[in-house]
């Protein structure tokens, strides 16, 4: 099914993905959310839901570090590990410089590599983690990402108290942060390939259509995935973007479907699943680097750990602008990464089977 | 309550809701960022002023008129040349912040009071 | 869009997206042609703007609003202030209930449903100054609030000057 590797680089299947020949394990996931998130359709399925926006700290962006602790504890504590177990964490959010994940990091002992790439972070993280640990470099990384409503608001669009009225294509950016713990050896879904996006732009410049503008991108990697791999639709029981939300995840299925690809049934946005569209005041879906963090590590994991889902392509989608690159007129370039997540038997493992993801939120 | 009392918050009502419904649909059909239409209104307040157009109707409209934007742009105009006609050419630099002075004030310092005291909710 | 004209965009820009792949550089940039009919694809993906409903939301909004300013002009003048203060003490009336309000957390819900309503009064320039104030008292008083508050109503100022002092010049110019 799996093409060879090319010369110099045996674990590269066609154009742009990876394979990961020893299977590396998703042992533990831990997220965090606030309010909105928690009182949406997979509000039960969260670790923690937090009561306000704020959490006692002094900013959007403390409180953003602090759900991405909160996060990555969750992840730590479930399969009784400690963050000196860890020996990578990839990180991102969608703040300048990636602060939220540069000051949760400063409060672990645990080596960061800080990634940036927009919503579509979850899903580099998980297939840079499972790189390092394929490769022999890790025994045991944790991938995670973030995002905060009022963080990202205040940054990309308007003070917070400002009465500006969102356009029905606009989407609210998901409070929420995800974390996965990957491991060489465990019990738990496995990473089997990653396909790495290029950056694509068809000239949208509406910053209050984000989903418009990354359709392009998600369509080329799930193409270039399917392409790569020889997998068919069948072999997937969901693809599930990250972001698209309503108009995008529309627009990405015509495409889909014209390009010959028919993932009729088979096919959701991680937007569309984490709220309640027809009555929670987020017009068009949910985005945001947390929004396909949550999702994925939340409902989509407890989905393939009971086995309803047995093969899963998760492909996160970001948007590549800045409030400066817009008020130059530029275009939005887009970007989408992949990573295969199977359902997979028990293997030994020395610590025993971790318990499973999700349920019982716990309300701070 | 007769109609000679109420007739004024109608007209504002009215005067005020058009000037509203008028941004609205410029913000619906060309979809640019709503300071722009601020920005665009200040300033046609400011042209309309000049042409003698606003003036009757901040005399139909009363604080219709004057308390959208426009109205802003207008105190902004008349205030130049009532100063210019009381004290020369200098009126141009001087009268439009003169005649808004009060409410570009009120919105610094409130600005100041309510930061001091309140934090952003989200 | 017709059904077939859309299936007929979408299948161009599959192709496209297919095409850009084999390395050739500068790929990732999509020519004008496949630009401009993914324009209209994505146009045709948009629910609408519900104009009708935002347009009547604008006029109560906003009605009501003007209708309060009425009212506080009406106190004004009832306590014998000259019309010309009176129109800016109502000004100010405005611009301070709308600080509260922002304070408060309650004019962002206001914008939402009333759009223009609530930006284009006095009420929505007072909001645009002191929601940048407030959202940047973390970053101190001199360089968060105090240059800050004039992120969006600084063109505002800015720009209703410049066309006040040039409609004032033409004026003067066509007087003489």
């Amino acid at each position: 099914m799996t093409a060879t590797g090319k010369p110099g680089a045996r674990n590269r299947v066609g154009r742009q993905t990876l394979r990961f020949p020893s299977r590396p394990v998703i042992i533990s996931t831990g997220t965090a959310v606030g309010p909105r998130e928690g009182q949406g359709p997979l509000g039960t399925g969260f670790d923690v839901v937090k009561k306000d926006t704020l959490f006692g700290e002094k900013s959007w962006e403390h409180a953003e570090s602090h759900l991405l602790l909160e996060a990555a504890g969750a992840a730590v504590r479930k399969c009784g590990l400690t963050y000196a177990d860890l020996d990578l964490m990839f990180a991102g959010d969608l703040l300048n410089q990636i602060v939220a994940s540069s000051f949760a990091a400063r409060e672990l002992d645990v080596p960061f590599v800080g990634l940036y790439a927009a919503c579509s972070t979850m899903a580099e993280s998980l297939a840079l983690s499972a790189l390092f640990v394929d490769a022999g470099y890790a025994a045991r990384a944790l991938a995670c990402s973030s995002s905060h409503h009022d963080s990202a608001e205040r940054q990309y669009r308007y003070p917070t108290e400002f009465g500006a009225q969102r356009a029905p294509t606009s989407q609210w950016t998901v409070t929420g942060a995800g974390a996965a713990i990957v491991a060489a050896v465990g019990d738990g879904p496995v990473i089997t390939h990653a396909t790495l996006g290029r950056v694509l732009d068809f000239g949208i410049k509406d910053p209050n259509d984000m989903g418009s503008a990354m359709a392009p991108a998600a369509v080329q990697t799930i193409l270039q995935h399917f392409q790569d791999t020889g997998f068919g639709p069948r072999d997937y029981d969901l693809v599930a973007t990250g972001d698209l939300a309503e108009v995008g995840q529309s627009i990405a299925a015509l495409l889909l479907k014209e390009a010959g690809l028919d993932l009729a049934g088979r096919y959701t946005d991680c937007g569309l699943l984490i709220y309640d569209r027809s009555n929670q005041d987020v017009q068009a879906g949910g985005s945001g680097c947390g929004c396909s963090a949550v999702v994925f590590c939340a409902h989509l994991m407890r989905r393939l750990l009971n086995r309803e889902l047995g093969r899963l392509l998760l492909v996160s989608t970001g948007a590549l602008l800045s409030p400066t690159t817009y008020q130059q007129g530029d275009s939005i370039p887009c970007i989408a990464h992949a990573v295969t997540v199977e359902r997979a038997g028990p293997a030994p493992s020395p610590r025993g089977p971790c318990p499973a993801a999700g349920g019982g939120a716990m309300l701070r | 309550m007769t109609t000679a009392t109420v007739l004024p918050f109608l007209q504002a009502f009215l005067v005020g809701g058009l000037i509203c419904v008028a941004a609205q649909l410029f913000l619906d059909l060309t979809r640019v960022n709503p300071a722009y239409v601020m920005v665009l209104f200040v300033c046609l307040g400011a042209v309309l002023s000049g042409l003698g157009l606003y003036g009757p109707l901040v005399e139909a409209g009363g604080a219709g008129a004057t308390v959208p934007l426009p109205g802003f742009g207008h105190s902004l105009y008349q205030g130049i040349i009532q100063d210019v006609t009381e004290n020369g050419l200098s009126g141009l630099l001087t009268g439009g912040l003169k005649a808004t002075a009060l409410g570009v004030t009120a919105a610094v310092l409130s600005g100041l009071v309510i930061a001091a005291v309140f934090n952003p909710k989200g | 869009m017709l059904g077939k004209d859309r299936r007929g965009k979408a299948r161009s820009a599959a192709g496209a997206i297919r095409r850009g792949g084999a390395g050739t550089g500068g790929a990732g940039r999509s020519g004008p042609g496949t630009v401009a009919e993914y324009a209209q694809l994505a146009e045709s993906a948009r629910r609408p703007r519900p104009l009708a409903r935002n347009a009547a939301a604008a006029f109560l909004v906003g009605g009501l609003i003007c209708a309060a300013g009425q009212g506080a002009l009406a106190y004004w003048l009832s306590r014998g202030f000259a019309k010309d203060l009176a129109v800016g003490l109502t000004a100010a009336t405005m611009v301070v209930l709308s600080a509260v309000l922002t304070g408060l957390g309650i004019y962002d819900a206001i914008g939402q449903f009333g759009g223009m309503g609530s930006a284009i009064p006095i009420t929505g320039f007072a909001n645009s100054i002191v929601s940048p104030a407030l959202e940047s008292k973390r970053e101190g008083f001199i360089l968060g609030v105090g240059a800050k508050m004039f992120t969006i109503a600084g063109p505002v100022i800015v720009y209703g000057l410049l066309t006040a002092v040039v409609m004032a010049v033409l004026r003067m110019a066509l007087r003489t």
